[in-house]
């Protein structure tokens, strides 16, 4: 080292030239790399939403029925009658059943995590809430048609006799659970890996400070997390939501193995029937002709619509509550 | 901060392993189908090596379609393989609707189909048979079954109109008047009755429901189609599905192919024809009842019109017929050999006969000769 040093002196000037000159090239060439990346990523999207839009527009143009609101799926059928009314119903409902089964369970088991749970108990459980994310979604639709549908036959008669008033749980059909409400809390397992890692980490990021003073100023645990880390972490947990709402919209297998499909819109979310975007363009891509394959394409681009509404309207709350986010802390 | 990185890692990193892991086994699970013969890889092959004639058989032949034929051409190839060295054929087993897109895009040499070409898709398919057209062959028959599940009863008879109103949703409770007068002296329940049905389009589907507008058409008014018509029941993916469903939910009936309820215990329905006696579902019941189908197609085109209100003894004509969909004159010059040496066997009595031994029907001597003399003038 101490040879090298005065070397390293003498030669000063012209090495940090030439290391400015390259590191100029460097960040140009770096610069240029993540420029073109972020256009490239446009492109793909563009290019996506034209290739919908196009055969979509093809199968639209000879729809004798109306897209928006008729009650069937004909597809292939000559005329073709089809309509995405109970589509769009059962992916919405099917999701916020997840997301208000999720959510809550999410941050409960984020904050444990991160704020009760002795570092050698903490590692190990947001270990395996990670692992649930591994799971192949087909494996979650095998146990949820063997295990969960039987399993769940006891509840859904008990949400009947005690809260079928509300009509939404008033049960009409006998029947086995195979119902968007037994769909929503299978997908509401599915997501709820992403939606606590995404939470857990930003409740680390408080910053120790804050928490530190609420505990000076003598808050229990509850008050601190209350009053410093739920404000601070809201708009991760909502990041985190549509992640996992993400998920939801799309889920395809699983959804298709658990759920009894069928084109009516019910209220009554423990009955057997409906369907989702992705369920139904499983179930019917196999044996439909090219223009049925165009007629479930458009399903996709109103799906695609759907995802992009759910991200913009996340943004605009974050944006909204920006006071509290990370960067500004 | 850094431990709960390093987990999530950890975990991502195994979460990779494992999907991918299930992505390499599930692409040697369909390579290796083709070679094996997938499900049914364990029983030995019934024919003799010396009754295949591999003519001028060569190179690869990609073929695609109904999924209900699948164990049949697994088993078919096999053998096929084993006997004529250099030649590989690929039958991959998709859907009826997929293997007849493939065929008029010109892609495979034969697809299988459940139901015969539309005259639409026939109309398609002369751009790829250049002078011909697209031909039905039928090669393996089969029949459906009807599975039930209620407790305390195992001998089950319903006739045709029954089997309509419990699916379309009229006879609600198993000790219905109707299925009481079918079954004397068996204690029904009182159990409601769950229909299983496809949930996704099938062939299966349609071809229940040609059987039930044949043979009960007051009961059922609908158009035999892949999608299923009628209102009530409730939906399962797959023959597997369905067959899942019912060996699970006490009062329930649904319909798949019969070797999903031999392999997982399912009881099935005999069928009250009109017949002395309730045919039970067997792979000979169902030869008998194509035995009394007629040929509709023109020309070389063999396309069956099968008889659903057949009276004969022991004839179940609740049945699926798949064909073999080929150009009658037109086909590729570097498949025809292929194609023509394949079908040879697969109609070959050692062919026809692998079907009988795996719970499909043969098709009937008479059909069959004509579909031999077809193969032999494909060009």
């Amino acid at each position: 080292m101490a040879s090298t040093t005065p070397t390293q002196i003498d030669q000063a000037p012209p090495v940090s030239k030439s290391a400015r000159s390259t590191g100029r090239a460097g960040d140009k060439i770096f610069a240029g790399l993540s420029k073109g990346s972020g256009i490239l990523l446009l492109v793909i999207m563009a290019s996506i939403a034209i290739f919908l839009t196009y055969r979509a527009s093809i199968a639209l143009s000879k729809n004798e029925g109306n897209f928006l609101t008729t009650f069937d799926w004909n597809a292939s059928a000559n005329p073709p009658v089809f309509g995405i009314a109970v589509l769009l119903f059962g992916t919405v409902v099917s999701s916020i059943i997840a997301m208000a089964i999720a959510v809550p369970i999410a941050v409960g088991i984020a904050l444990f995590i991160s704020h009760y749970a002795p570092r050698k108990l903490a590692a190990p459980i947001a270990y395996v809430v990670d692992l649930l994310a591994a799971v192949p979604s087909i494996i979650y639709g095998i146990w949820g048609a063997l295990f969960l549908v039987p399993q769940l036959a006891g509840l859904n008669l008990w949400l009947d006799e005690y809260l079928g008033w509300t009509y939404v749980f008033d049960k009409t059909q006998v029947g086995v659970a195979r119902s968007l409400f037994t769909v929503g809390i299978l997908l509401a397992i599915m997501i709820l890996p992403i939606v606590t890692s995404v939470s857990r980490e930003v409740f680390l990021q408080v910053p120790r400070m804050n928490e530190e003073a609420a505990l000076a100023l003598g808050a229990t645990r509850w008050e601190v997390i209350r009053m410093s880390v739920l404000p601070f972490g809201r708009s991760g947990v909502i990041s985190a939501s549509m992640l996992g709402l993400g998920r939801a919209l799309g889920e395809t297998m699983a959804v298709a193995t658990v759920l009894s499909p069928s084109f009516l819109i019910n209220g009554h979310i423990l009955d057997p029937g409906g369907g989702t975007f992705a369920q139904n363009i499983a179930a019917k891509f196999d044996e439909a002709n090219e223009f049925g394959r165009d007629a479930l394409i458009a399903s996709g681009l109103v799906l695609f619509l759907l995802t992009l509404l759910v991200n913009g309207a996340a943004r605009l709350i974050i944006a909204r509550r920006k006071d509290f986010s990370g960067a500004n802390a | 901060m850094k431990l709960q990185r390093k987990n999530m890692l950890r975990a991502s990193a195994l979460g990779a392993l494992v999907v991918s892991g299930a992505l390499v086994l599930t692409a040697c699970g369909s390579d290796d189908n083709t070679k094996d013969g997938g499900a049914a890889s364990g029983k030995p092959s019934a024919a003799a090596a010396g009754d295949i004639k591999c003519g001028d058989a060569k190179g690869k032949l990609l073929a695609s379609g109904s999924s209900a034929q699948k164990n049949a051409v697994d088993l078919w190839v096999k053998n096929y393989m084993a006997a004529c060295s250099g030649v590989e054929v690929n039958y991959k087993s998709s859907s009826s609707g997929e293997g007849i897109v493939a065929f008029n895009q010109g892609t495979v040499g034969f697809a299988g189909s459940d139901s015969a070409l539309k005259p639409e898709q026939v109309e398609e398919s002369k751009k790829i048979c250049t002078g011909g057209q697209g031909i039905n062959l039928p090669m393996v028959g089969g029949p459906i079954a009807l599975g039930f599940n209620v407790a305390g009863v195992d001998k089950l008879n319903l006739d045709a109109p029954t089997i309509a109103n419990i699916f379309n949703d009229k006879i609600k409770k198993w000790d219905d008047e109707a299925i009481k007068k079918l079954n004397p002296g068996v204690t029904l329940p009182s159990t409601a009755i769950q229909a299983f049905h496809r949930s996704e389009d099938s062939g299966t589907t349609e071809n229940l429901g040609k059987y039930l507008k044949a043979a009960a058409p007051e009961a059922w008014t609908y158009d035999a189609a892949k999608k299923w018509p009628a209102p009530g029941g409730l939906g399962a993916t797959g023959s597997a599905g369905v067959a899942t469903q019912v060996k699970q939910v006490d009062g329930s009936i649904g319909y798949f192919e019969l070797s999903y309820a031999s392999a997982q215990g399912i009881k099935t329905v005999d069928l009250n024809t009109g017949a002395a006696a309730p045919v039970k579902a067997s792979a000979e019941s169902a030869s008998k009842a194509i035995a009394a189908a007629k040929i509709a197609g023109t020309g070389s085109d063999l396309a069956l019109k099968l008889d659903y209100t057949t009276k004969a003894e022991g004839a179940y004509p609740i049945v699926l017929v798949t064909y073999e969909v080929v150009c009658d004159k037109g086909n590729k010059p570097e498949t025809l050999a292929t194609v023509k040496s394949f079908l040879n066997y697969t109609a070959s009595d050692a062919g026809q006969k692998v079907l009988s031994e795996n719970g499909y029907a043969p098709i009937p001597a008479e059909i069959n000769t004509k579909v031999r003399e077809v193969i032999n003038s494909l060009s």
